[in-house]
């Protein structure tokens, strides 16, 4: 876009911006922000966009073994509904000055980071229910709030991702009653997954609020309305009766009711191992980047042919 | 990694159904117009949300000046005349 007009002086920029934030109003695209509002969103909607694609590969996995062409249509039309997901918000960041060429370089090298639970693999077809259920339920704790971010492009493409997920979650959600109401073979798979599945779903909350230095700022800014523990109570909270009602048991000896707080009381995850998968070293860290990659460079010859070919008719 | 520029950026705007504006949705990129048309299909509209979609290349749009209190908006800031309210009418008479 061009302007066509020139803005306000310096001094009064920052309490222009500062007062939006206090109205609790939205900032949008072409707004003075401060550098570190700038640069604090640019890094979550990257990270989140590449969430969502990198998102896509642990329940692809599963699309040609679908146990149904019923299962299978659900399963193509979420996992597209992911790749939208990633769309909507690398067109978010944009809005901030980036380019999008950029993000995806920046992802394929490593230099900027995606949600740890995608390392996780997805050895079985329960993984399909359970990720609908909790990584998916997970998402959607996390990204309600975000509906009400400062940011007007981000809240405004959490609006259409939320509205999607509710469907993400219950069809996982229906996949684990249909199979905890089959064979005792199909109920030990939920549980064996769910296992699996539960403390990485924990930890997509991200650290302890005492070891979460940027929360406070992020907060302020009106760009998260709950701190990480607060989201993480939520979801513990609300997926206890969902698994009381699956008959599955969640993999935690210390969870438990507590009257007192009118909230469940639970086990500490084990944050060596969320610091490890971060860090690279989860059990797929290394197979999704490089599929990723693979994925990028394999489609380069299609983006420079329709390129061609546009120019040709321009 | 090529010389290629990257496809251009769009602004894809969608009628949700018939009688509505147009509502500008969000962007994406395309090598051409047509391209920007169905990838527009096929990110913006995959439940019925729209009947109609108009994209354009984001260069071609021209802008006012963000901050609302711009003097751009002036011009309308002191004209309350041109608003119903500014009339007082009689509260007796009818359909006005
Ligand atoms: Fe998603
Ligand atoms: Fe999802």
């Amino acid at each position: 876009m061009t302007a066509t007009h020139h803005d306000v002086r310096e001094p009064d920029l920052e309490a222009v911006f500062q007062a939006t934030i206090d109205a609790d109003q939205r900032i949008e695209p072409r707004d003075w922000m401060p550098d570190d509002y700038r640069r604090t969103l640019i890094r979550q909607i990257a990270q989140h966009a590449h969430s969502e694609i990198i998102g896509m590969q642990p329940e692809g996995n599963w699309i040609t073994r679908a146990p149904s062409l019923r299962r299978k249509a659900i399963l193509l039309a979420k996992v597209q509904d992911e790749a939208g997901h990633g769309m909507y918000l690398y067109a978010a960041a944009e809005t901030l000055g980036v380019d999008r060429e950029e993000l995806t370089e920046k992802l394929i090298s490593a230099t900027q980071k995606y949600s740890s639970i995608f390392n996780y693999p997805t050895p079985s077809y329960a993984d399909v229910g359970v990720i609908g259920w909790l990584v998916d339920g997970a998402a959607i704790c996390n990204q309600v709030p975000l509906c009400r971010c400062s940011y007007g492009p981000y809240a405004r493409a959490m609006v259409r991702i939320c509205k999607e997920e509710s469907f993400h979650q219950r069809q996982g959600y229906e996949l684990l009653l249909a199979m905890v109401n089959g064979t005792p073979e199909q109920q030990a798979m939920v549980q064996e997954s769910v296992d699996r599945w539960w403390w990485p779903s924990l930890m997509m909350f991200g650290p302890a609020d005492g070891d979460s230095p940027n929360t406070q700022q992020s907060m302020a800014w009106n760009i998260k309305r709950h701190t990480n523990d607060e989201l993480r109570q939520r979801f513990v909270d609300m997926s206890v009766p969902q698994a009381e009602a699956l008959g599955v048991t969640l993999p935690d000896p210390d969870l438990r009711w507590n009257p007192e707080r009118q909230a469940h009381d639970f086990g500490e995850p084990d944050w060596s191992e969320f610091t490890a998968v971060i860090a690279g070293s989860g059990p797929a860290n290394t197979q999704r980047l490089a599929h990723r990659r693979r994925a990028h460079e394999n489609g380069a010859w299609v983006r420079e042919a329709a390129q061609a070919y546009a120019e040709k008719h321009s | 990694m090529s010389e290629r520029k990257s496809w251009p950026l769009y602004e894809v705007f969608v009628r949700g159904k018939r009688g509505l504006n147009h509502v500008h949705v969000g962007s994406l990129h395309a090598a051409d117009d047509e391209m920007a048309l169905h990838n527009a299909r096929d990110l913006y509209t995959r439940r019925n949300e729209g009947v109609s979609i108009w994209v354009v290349k984001a260069e071609a749009i021209t802008a006012s000046s963000p901050s609302e209190k711009d003097p751009f908006f002036a011009p309308s800031g002191d004209k309350v005349y041109r608003h119903p309210t500014f009339y007082a009418i009689p509260e007796e008479v009818p359909h006005l």
